[in-house]
């Protein structure tokens, strides 16, 4: 897959991906959804790592993991999403992303491809979307065979505005 | 010494100077017009020139003014660069490198004559350019070159932070190190081994190299003490000697930044507030002339940093009272610290103990920020002082802050083996940073069962006859299970700011040289964590910030500041009488005491328990229905209950009886054991008044009151009555004496107090009374024997008695002769009632004989 003229001359800002100038997305599957985040803004995707929990943090942190000597924290997606935990035996996926604040992994259920979208496809989140779903989500492209949720990954990792999470 | 690392430092700039002027120069002369790069020229021979002067080079200083002032007049237009003019200043560049290296190579100037050149420079300057001269015929350099190499060959600048990059780059060898050598001990007998044991002495001998890269020695900040302490002295008029011991000492450039602040700080507190003027030095039998001595040395992987004076020290009672007078701390709380918590008080912020402002020092702002800055770095600051013999603050630095060596523990299940290849679920690793940790106690058995008490929900243990505030780790984290089973405690003790605690830990592993990792921002607000790191198998580890778990569980802490307040206390009034007071908070009284024997049982009742029986309170008890009774609005009517919401629900059952009530309140606070004097009644209903219990002031309840208002009676009819009549009070127990003065006062009635029989007899010589009150067991032969011995005085023989005794059947044993009657210490209304009657029947007859008569 090419990547397009416009977007690989722009850095990785968040900035960037704001503007839509990004079409592509890297995807993943959290319960059955289907999400993609810009691009861009991933570092890069690894399977399983194990991970040291952190007693009395929020309870979507999932822990620490070792990224060559870099220590990055794990968000659980689902819990982020308020959707049921992951069944046992499941292992999360790790979709590390870019921040300013150096790298956040973001735990997910299965990794997808990337794939490149059209701008016209875009269509804001419905209005009966569960309200847990659509503040995190900046949009969703109709693509052919299912939908892509587009994540907004700032207000994912804003954990200022998550509700009901209480320190465990 | 110092002046050698000075002049190196000279040779260094200046060599690096000429060979930049040596290019500037040919490039000068190819664009002759070019300000900016004249400006630079002149900017370096003058840089060059004042150095030389500060060091006293007086040669090379010559030769570089006046090549400086060829240039002022180039710059200034008046004349124009020539080749000729050129060649002059190339050859005074010559000469000036020709000094250096002789002074590299003999400590002083060349001993060639340059008078010449400079007459030449001098000219030029003037505008008259002779020819130039042949050249002076600069002497071979070779006999220099074949000297050894010098300074300026051998040191080069490196930018820090390039510095910096490289140290990081340690560290993560450090840690790949670390895991290599874990990996390695499980291959037995491979040549792995051998080539990772390679690996670990290149990885610390590389590290302390990098490290020493960054170091520098403290002499560095300690260069400009000197000067300090002379102004200092000055501006104060004393005379001070400023020794220095250990100025090498090494450390990381960015710490000696970090403690350059400080470190002045507390040298010009010495001189402004320690050292004292020299007359009155003098006057105090001490040299006039006062000494500040700084030491520096390493220990334990520490730099210590000592800086003492043999000034007048520091008064902590004028501490407190100034701590006082700026609202920092209460009179009360004045009075229970020791020496050390009272120096501890000038690290708080808005402290100054100067009297006056001077220009120096005394502005309030000072050694808090000196601790903020020490802390910062990870250091501690210990302030130790001797009245009259002078102040020492002892700074403990950490030679550098990247890698720092830490104790290795576990909680949750551990495999006893080492874990082999894949790691377990069970089994967190903590790491405690090794400054924080002051020793390991480990409890086998039948001792770890016995040797950690509760007191209230606070666990502590006997340390060597102290009692140490135990913090189990697992609970402070807030996870769950119990504790490793296996009938092993493991105790670090950890110090904390100026405390000590042991945090209870699973296992214990090994110390280990660990590299300090932030935590993202999402996990940046957990007081409890320091950083992260890696350890040896690739798993990520939290570092605990010692001082961040202490506070969250400061109750703990502060805990052990009373019980050792408390022990000593206790020792000391061990001879007197004492009582055993329950203390309790209800509302906005957060200390209130009952003596202990008033109360029946403590409570816990679940507020599901609790029913409600037409406006009032009640739970089902023993059989019966006990009343319960929110404390806080009988006592402040109009507030909030708090307590009759909490689940469970707190309560103190009082039992006298026939009435039973459950008071509730929201929390025991302690039960301490204590003599009492009420030093103050309260007008409060339902407050007898104030009294030192625990070294703290407590309300002291009136129970009575509180019951009687609790039930809806109306209590004291009796306090209309009473005016002017005189009680005579003797008891032995002051406590006792204060409970019912108060009451007495209370209702009106001056007291006269006795506690004995001598000095019963001796008050009513002196003072007339209208009615005395003696106990039973008052001190000098009983309270019977004292009415007998009153009765014998013709004048105090119609003076109505009466007798107190600590239970009903003692009064009713005793019941005794020539008493009214005989009142049970506890029961304050029939008391007053008995003692209203007497004293209004005194008022309406004279003093009868006939009450005599009344007796039983």
């Amino acid at each position: 897959m090419n990547p397009m003229t416009t977007t690989t001359g722009t850095a990785p800002s968040p900035q960037a991906a704001d503007q839509a100038l990004s079409r592509q997305y890297s995807t993943f599957d959290v319960a059955g959804l289907y999400f993609g985040i810009d691009v861009l803004q991933v570092q890069e995707v690894l399977r399983y790592q194990e991970m040291t929990p952190v007693p009395l943090a929020p309870a979507v942190i999932e822990g620490l993991i070792n990224l060559r000597g870099q220590i990055v924290t794990a968000l659980d997606v689902r819990r982020r999403l308020g959707l049921p935990p992951r069944a046992e035996g499941e292992t999360a996926m790790n979709v590390v992303v870019r921040t300013e604040d150096g790298a956040v992994s973001l735990l997910v259920d299965e990794i997808g491809d990337v794939v490149e979208v059209e701008a016209s496809s875009f269509e804001r989140p419905p209005d009966n979307l569960d309200p847990a779903i659509r503040d995190l989500v900046r949009g969703i492209h109709k693509l052919k065979d299912r939908l892509l949720l587009v994540l907004d990954t700032g207000q994912t990792l804003n954990l200022d505005t998550a509700k009901g999470q209480p320190a465990r | 010494m110092e002046d050698q690392e000075i002049v190196n430092e000279f040779l260094i700039e200046s060599n690096e100077n000429l060979g930049r002027l040596d290019q500037e120069m040919v490039e000068l002369e190819r664009r002759p017009n070019d300000a900016e790069l004249l400006a630079s020229v002149f900017r370096t021979f003058h840089t060059v020139k004042g150095t030389c002067g500060f060091l006293g080079y007086a040669k090379l200083e010559r030769v570089a003014h006046q090549a400086e002032n060829v240039l002022s007049q180039m710059r200034s237009g008046s004349l124009r660069l020539t080749s000729d003019l050129a060649s002059l200043i190339l050859q005074a560049m010559d000469v000036l490198r020709r000094h250096l290296t002789s002074i590299e190579a003999s400590g002083q100037e060349a001993s060639e004559d340059s008078s010449d050149l400079c007459r030449r420079l001098e000219e030029a300057a003037r505008g008259d350019a002779g020819p130039a001269a042949a050249t002076p015929a600069p002497p071979p350099e070779a006999e220099v070159a074949a000297q050894k190499a010098g300074v300026a060959d051998s040191a080069i600048r490196v930018d820090v932070h390039l510095l910096d990059k490289l140290m990081n780059l340690v560290g993560e060898l450090v840690l790949a190190r670390n895991q290599i050598l874990q990996f390695s001990a499980q291959q037995e007998g491979s040549a792995l081994g051998a080539t990772s044991q390679r690996l670990n002495l290149i990885t610390s001998e590389l590290q302390e190299g990098v490290m020493k890269t960054r170091m520098q020695p403290i002499g560095v900040v300690w260069n400009k003490l000197p000067r300090l302490v002379r102004d200092v002295a000055t501006a104060c008029g004393k005379q001070i000697a400023l020794e220095m011991e250990g100025a090498e000492t090494e450390m990381d450039k960015t710490i000696i930044e970090s403690i350059k602040d400080p470190l002045t700080h507390i040298v010009r507190n010495c001189g402004d507030h320690g050292i004292e003027r020299p007359e009155v030095r003098v006057g105090r039998g001490k040299p006039a002339q006062g000494r500040i001595c700084l030491r520096a040395f390493h220990e334990g992987g520490q730099v210590i940093i000592e800086i003492g004076d043999d000034g007048a020290g520091v008064d902590t009672a004028k501490v407190k009272a100034k701590a006082i007078q700026n609202g920092l701390i209460r009179p009360d709380q004045a009075e229970l610290m020791g020496e050390r918590e009272a120096l501890n008080l000038l690290f708080l912020a808005g402290f100054s103990t100067a009297e006056k402002v001077t220009n120096v020092s005394g502005r309030g702002v000072g050694m808090d920020v000196v601790r903020t800055n020490i802390e910062k770095i990870g250091g501690t600051v210990d302030l130790s002082s001797r009245l009259g013999e002078g102040t020492t603050v002892k700074l403990k630095i950490p030679l550098t802050l990247a890698i720092i060596p830490g104790l290795v523990v576990t909680l949750g299940d551990q495999r006893s083996a080492p874990r082999n290849g894949k790691t377990g679920a069970g089994g967190e690793q903590f790491v405690i940073p090794q400054v924080s940790l002051v020793e390991l106690v480990r409890l086998d058995g039948e001792a770890a069962l016995r040797s950690i008490e509760r007191i209230r929900g606070t666990s502590v243990y006997r340390l060597r006859g102290d009692l140490l505030p135990i913090v189990y780790l697992r609970e402070v984290l807030g996870m769950e299970g119990g504790g490793s089973g296996s009938g092993v405690v493991n105790i670090a003790v950890l110090q904390a700011e100026d405390r000590q605690f042991g945090l209870v830990v699973d296992g214990v592993k090994d110390t280990q040289e660990i590299v300090v990792k932030p935590l993202g921002k999402h996990l940046k607000g957990l007081s409890c964590y320091a950083g992260a790191t890696i350890m040896g198998d690739g798993r990520v580890a939290l570092i605990l910030d010692v001082l961040g778990i202490a506070q969250k569980c400061g109750e703990v802490a502060g805990g052990r500041e009373r019980t050792r307040e408390e022990a000593v206390t206790r020792q000391e009034n061990a001879a007197d009488s004492r009582q055993t007071f329950l203390l309790f908070g209800a509302g906005p009284f957060k200390r209130l005491a009952v003596p202990l024997s008033l109360v029946a049982r403590l409570e816990e009742f679940p507020l599901s328990r609790v029913e409600r029986a037409g406006n009032r309170l009640v739970v089902q008890y023993r059989g019966r229905i006990l009343p319960l009774v929110p404390l806080a609005p009988i006592l402040e009517p109009g507030c909030e209950d708090t307590a009759g919401s909490q689940d469970p629900v707190q309560a103190i059952v009082f039992d006298d009886g026939d009435r039973r009530i459950g008071l509730l309140v929201d929390q025991l606070v302690d039960i301490v054991d204590d003599t009492v004097t009420i030093r103050q009644a309260s007008g409060r209903k339902g407050l007898l008044g104030s009294a030192v219990i625990g070294k703290q002031v407590t309300d002291m309840l009136d129970l009575d009151a509180v019951i009687a208002a609790a039930s809806g009676d109306q209590p004291r009819e009796e306090t209309e009555a009473a005016d002017g009549a005189t009680v005579m009070l003797a008891d032995g127990s002051p406590f006792s004496r204060g409970i019912l003065r108060a009451s007495l006062e209370m209702a009106g009635y001056r007291v006269v107090e006795a506690s004995s029989t001598d000095e019963a007899l001796r008050q009513l010589a002196r003072v007339k009374v209208n009615v005395v009150l003696t106990a039973l067991d008052l001190p000098g032969g009983g309270g019977c024997q004292f009415l007998e011995k009153m009765r014998r005085e013709p004048s105090l023989a119609g003076v109505p008695a009466l007798a107190l005794a600590d239970s009903a059947e003692e009064a009713g044993l005793q019941t005794p002769g020539s008493f009214q009657s005989c009142l049970i210490r506890g029961d304050r209304e029939s008391m007053l009632r008995s003692i209203h009657r007497l004293a209004s029947a005194l008022d309406a007859t004279t003093p009868a004989p006939e009450l005599v008569g009344e007796k039983g």
